[in-house]
C-alpha cells in the first residue's frame, strides 16, 4: 500500500490544527508553538513528496526540509524575543489586549 | 529458565525504557488531582521495567556461555541515499548491570518519592518527570547507536533541567536548572560533533554489529590507521571529544558548576538524578566506547587526560566539600569527587572498578541523600548542619541507614563495598605504567573524604542540639525508612562481588570466569594497598573526630577548621572560585557584549530613526498644508458623506492580527472551494 495518503493526512491535520491554534489562541506563545506546528506539517510534505515520488535520490526534499527547520529554529528565537519584549512593555502575552493599532 | 527468556529478549529489552516513558507520556496529561495515580502508574511501570531489566541480568549472567555474553540488535531507522542510520539494543555485562542498578534504586526512589513529596501541590507532575527521566536513562544504557544513547542523553538532560527547576517558582532553583542545561550544553557539543566525525569516517554509530561495529577490532584499527590535525588520530581526537561530553554529564573539573547548584531540586531527585544515576552516565559512557579510547594510537592522549581529569576532579571535589555547611551541597561535592574516582579508573584502564564503583556508589550515595532527605524533613526543612547536631538520639532509624552510608563512602574496612570498590579503583591507578599522579590525587581524595564525612557525620548527629528555633526533629514515616534499609542492605552486600578474594564482577565484565581465590589477599601487593586504605581511613576519621567530637553549642559558632586555615577556608566554601571566575571571565564579556550593541541601538538607530520620522513629519506636514488650502475645501463636501461609509469600514481594522488572519483564512478557503468547483 501507498502510504502517501496516509502521511498527507497526517500532515493536514497536523496543519490544521496548527491553524486552529494560531487562530483561537490569545497567548502569544501558543500561538508561535501553532506556527511551529503548521511549518512542520509543511516538512512532512516535502519529505512525503520526495520518499514517495519519483527523484528519490536526489535528497531535495531532506535538503529543503534541513534549511526550513534551520529557518524556523531562527524565526522561533526572533519570535520569542518579540514576545519577552512585547511582555516587558506591557506586562501581558494576551495578544486581546494588543490592539492599539485599531481602527 | 534464563534460556527459556533469551530468545524473547530482543522484544522484551525494548520494554525496559519504553514503559517508563510511556507512563511519564500518560502522566503529563492527568490533571493535578490524579495526582496519586499517577504516582502508582510510574512505580508501575518501573517495577515492571525492573523485573525486565533483572530478568536480563540473570539471562546474562547465566553460566552457559563459553565466552562474554552479548545480544545485540539493529534496525535501519532511516536511510539517506545508500547511508543508512540504524538504532538498536545491546544486551552485555555492562549494560546488564547498569540497567539492572538503575532500575531497581530508581525503584525505591520512587517509593521514597510518594511519601516524601505527599505534600506537593504539583505531585502528579513530579512523576511524570521522574519516569520520563527514568524511561530516558535506562535508554542510554541499552542503547547499541551512539546516535540513540545520544538521544537519550538530550532526554535525560531536559528531565534533569526540568527537575532542578521543579520549584520554579524560586529564583534560584530556576537559575540552577538553566545552569545545569546550558553547562551540560557545552559538553554535549563536543559530545555531537565526535559522534558525527565518527560517524562521517566510519558510517555507522552502532557500536556491534557482527563485527562491523564502532566497538568491533575492524572498525577501530582503519580509526587509529588515520591521523588528523596536531597528529593524533582519529579515534583519538573523537575519544577526546566524547570525553568532554562525558565531563559535562558527570560535573568533571571544570565543568563541574551545576552539579552542587543542582541540589535545588527536590532531595529524591538529587538522590537519584544527580547522584546515582545521570551523572554516572558520562562515566558509563567513557565505559561504554573505551575500546575507542584504547585503541587511539601510541601517545595514549585519552585515557592519559581520563585519568588526570578524574584524579583532579577528585582531590579537587574532596577539598571543597571539606567548607560546605549545607548537607546536600557537601553531599553533591562528594559525588563530584567519586565521579572523578570513576574517571581515574577509566584512564588507568580499570573499566571493571569504574563499574564497581559505579553501581556501589550509586547504592550508598542514594542511600546518603535519601537519609539527608529524611533529616531535612525531620528537621523541618533545615539543611545548614550547623544548626542540627545530636539527631541521632531523636532520628535512631535513618542514624542507623545514614551511618551505613557515610561509612560505605568513607570507605570503611571490609564489610562496605565503598572500601572494595574504592580500593579497586586505587589498584588499577597504582598499577598504571603512565605516572603516579592520578594515584596520588586519587589516595589524597580518599583521605579527605574519610574526614568530611566524618565532620558531616559528627555535627549532624552527635553532640547537642543546636537549633533553639527548630523543636521535636521527628523520626519518618515506613514509606521513607523502608527504601532506606532496602538501599542500606544494598551498600553492603554489594561488598560480596567485588573483593580480590572473589573477582566476581570483574571476571565476568570481561567475559571470564571467576575463581574464588582465598589466598589473593595475602600477595604483597595486595596487602600494601589494603594496609593503605585502612591507613587513609583511620587517619581521615581520626584527625576528623579529633577537631569535630566537642562541637559548640552555639549554631553561630565558627568552624574549628576556620581557625587554621584562615582565608583558604572562605575560598573552599566558595567552591574555589570557580563560578566566581567563569562570571567574570566569560558572563561579564558577553554582558559587555549585550551593552555595546544595546548602546549602540540606542545612541546610533535610535536618533536616526527619529531624524528619518522628523523628516517625514516635516514633509507630511508641509505636503497637508498645501492640501489643506489648496484642494481640500472643495472636497470637503464629498468628505463629510464618505466619512459614514468609512467609519464602518474602519471598525473592522480592530487591530488584531487574529482577526485579520480568521479573514484570510476564510477567503482562502472560499478561493480553494471556487478553484476546486471550477476545474471539476
Amino acid at each position: 500500500m501507498n502510504p502517501l495518503p496516509l502521511l498527507l493526512t497526517l500532515s493536514s491535520l497536523l496543519f490544521v490544527l496548527g491553524l486552529f491554534a494560531v487562530l483561537t489562541r490569545r497567548n502569544a506563545i501558543l500561538i508561535l508553538v501553532g506556527i511551529e506546528l503548521m511549518l512542520n506539517a509543511a516538512n512532512i510534505n516535502f519529505i512525503a513528496f520526495w520518499r514517495y515520488g519519483s527523484a528519490e535520490a536526489d535528497l531535495t526534499g531532506p535538503l529543503f526540509v534541513l534549511f526550513s527547520i534551520a529557518i524556523a529554529a531562527a524565526e522561533a528565537a526572533v519570535g520569542l524575543a518579540i514576545i519577552l519584549m512585547v511582555f516587558r512593555h506591557t506586562r501581558s502575552t494576551d495578544l486581546n489586549r494588543l490592539d492599539s493599532l485599531h481602527g | 529458565m534464563a534460556d527459556a527468556l533469551i530468545p524473547h529478549l530482543p522484544c522484551l529489552l525494548w520494554l525496559v525504557p519504553l514503559l517508563p516513558l510511556l507512563a511519564g507520556a500518560i502522566t503529563a496529561f492527568m490533571p493535578n488531582r490524579m495526582g496519586r495515580l499517577a504516582s502508582w502508574l510510574a512505580l508501575g511501570a518501573l517495577l515492571v521495567s525492573c523485573a525486565i531489566a533483572v530478568a536480563a541480568l540473570a539471562c546474562a549472567l547465566a553460566p552457559v556461555h563459553e565466552k562474554a555474553f552479548r545480544l545485540e540488535t539493529a534496525y535501519t531507522w532511516f536511510s539517506f541515499g545508500d547511508v543508512a542510520l540504524k538504532v538498536g539494543l545491546v544486551l552485555d555485562p555492562l549494560s546488564a548491570a547498569m540497567g539492572a542498578m538503575v532500575s531497581f534504586v530508581a525503584f525505591w526512589i520512587f517509593l521514597y518519592s510518594t511519601g516524601y513529596m505527599k505534600s506537593e501541590a504539583r505531585f502528579g507532575r513530579f512523576f511524570c518527570f521522574l519516569s520520563l527521566f527514568s524511561g530516558a536513562m535506562l535508554l542510554v544504557v541499552y542503547s547499541n547507536s551512539l546516535l540513540l544513547l545520544f538521544m537519550a542523553w538530550e532526554l535525560v538532560g531536559l528531565a534533569s533541567y526540568l527537575l532542578i527547576g521543579y520549584y520554579y517558582e524560586k529564583p534560584s532553583a530556576a537559575a540552577a536548572a538553566q545552569k545545569a542545561f546550558i553547562t551540560t550544553r557545552i559538553g554535549d557539543m563536543a559530545f555531537f560533533l565526535g559522534m558525527i566525525w565518527l560517524f562521517g569516517q566510519t558510517g555507522t554509530l552502532l557500536f556491534f554489529d557482527h563485527g562491523r561495529g564502532l566497538l568491533e577490532t575492524g572498525v577501530l584499527g582503519s580509526l587509529a590507521g588515520v591521523t588528523t590535525v596536531g597528529g593524533l588520530t582519529v579515534s583519538a581526537a573523537a575519544a577526546l571529544l566524547l570525553l568532554v561530553g562525558a565531563m559535562g554529564k558527570s560535573g568533571q573539573v571544570p565543568l563541574h558548576t551545576w552539579l552542587p547548584d543542582a541540589m535545588e531540586g527536590p532531595t529524591p531527585v538529587s538522590a537519584l538524578i544527580h547522584a546515582a544515576t545521570m551523572v554516572a552516565a558520562g562515566v558509563f559512557l567513557v565505559a561504554r566506547t573505551h575500546p575507542i579510547f584504547m585503541n587511539s594510537g601510541i601517545t595514549g592522549l585519552p585515557l592519559t587526560a581520563t585519568a588526570w581529569i578524574g584524579g583532579i576532579t577528585a582531590l579537587y571535589a574532596a577539598c571543597v566539600a571539606l567548607g560546605q555547611n549545607d548537607i546536600k551541597r557537601i553531599l553533591a561535592y562528594s559525588t563530584v569527587s567519586q565521579l572523578g574516582f570513576m574517571m581515574v579508573a577509566l584512564g588507568t584502564g580499570g573499566v571493571a572498578a569504574a563499574m564497581f564503583h559505579l553501581i556501589a556508589h550509586a547504592f550508598f550515595k542514594a542511600l546518603l541523600f535519601l537519609s539527608a532527605g529524611s533529616v531535612i524533613h525531620g528537621c523541618h526543612d533545615e539543611q545548614d548542619i550547623r544548626r542540627m547536631g545530636g539527631l541521632a538520639r531523636a532520628m535512631p532509624k535513618t542514624f542507623f541507614a545514614y551511618a551505613i552510608g557515610m561509612m560505605a563512602l568513607a570507605g570503611f574496612p571490609f564489610v562496605f563495598s565503598g572500601f572494595w570498590s574504592k580500593e579497586a579503583v586505587l589498584h588499577s591507578a597504582e598499577t598504571w605504567p603512565g605516572g603516579h599522579g592520578p594515584f596520588l590525587l586519587a589516595a589524597t581524595a580518599a583521605l579527605l573524604t574519610a574526614f568530611y564525612m566524618t565532620r558531616q557525620a559528627m555535627l549532624v548527629f552527635f553532640g547537642k542540639p543546636r537549633n533553639p528555633g527548630v523543636t521535636h526533629p521527628h523520626e519518618s514515616p515506613p514509606v521513607i525508612l523502608v527504601p532506606l534499609f532496602v538501599l542500606a542492605a544494598g551498600a553492603v552486600l554489594l561488598a560480596l562481588i567485588g573483593t580480590p578474594v572473589w573477582p566476581w564482577f570483574e571476571e565476568w565484565l570481561k567475559g571470564e570466569r571467576a575463581v574464588f581465590n582465598g589466598l589473593a589477599l595475602t600477595t604483597p601487593e595486595a596487602l600494601k594497598l589494603i594496609g593503605l586504605s585502612l591507613a587513609l581511613v583511620t587517619v581521615g576519621v581520626t584527625a576528623s573526630w579529633l577537631v569535630y567530637r566537642n562541637p559548640s553549642g552555639d549554631s553561630r559558632a565558627p568552624d574549628p577548621l576556620e581557625h587554621k586555615l584562615g582565608a583558604a577556608w572562605k575560598f573552599l566554601g566558595d567552591g574555589m572560585r570557580f563560578d566566581a571566575t567563569y562570571e567574570r571571565f566569560i558572563i561579564a564579556p558577553l554582558v559587555a557584549l549585550a551593552r555595546v550593541v544595546d548602546g549602540i541601538e540606542r545612541q546610533l538607530f535610535v536618533p536616526l530613526m527619529a531624524l528619518a520620522e522628523g523628516l517625514i513629519k516635516l514633509v507630511g506636514r508641509w505636503t497637508g498644508n498645501a492640501d489643506e488650502k489648496g484642494l481640500n475645501d472643495g472636497f470637503n463636501h464629498v468628505c463629510s458623506s464618505l466619512q459614514g461609509s468609512a467609519d464602518s469600514a474602519s471598525a473592522s481594522q480592530s487591530g488584531r492580527p487574529q482577526a485579520y488572519l480568521r479573514a484570510i483564512g476564510l477567503g482562502a478557503s472560499v478561493l480553494l472551494i471556487l478553484y476546486f468547483w471550477l476545474i471539476a
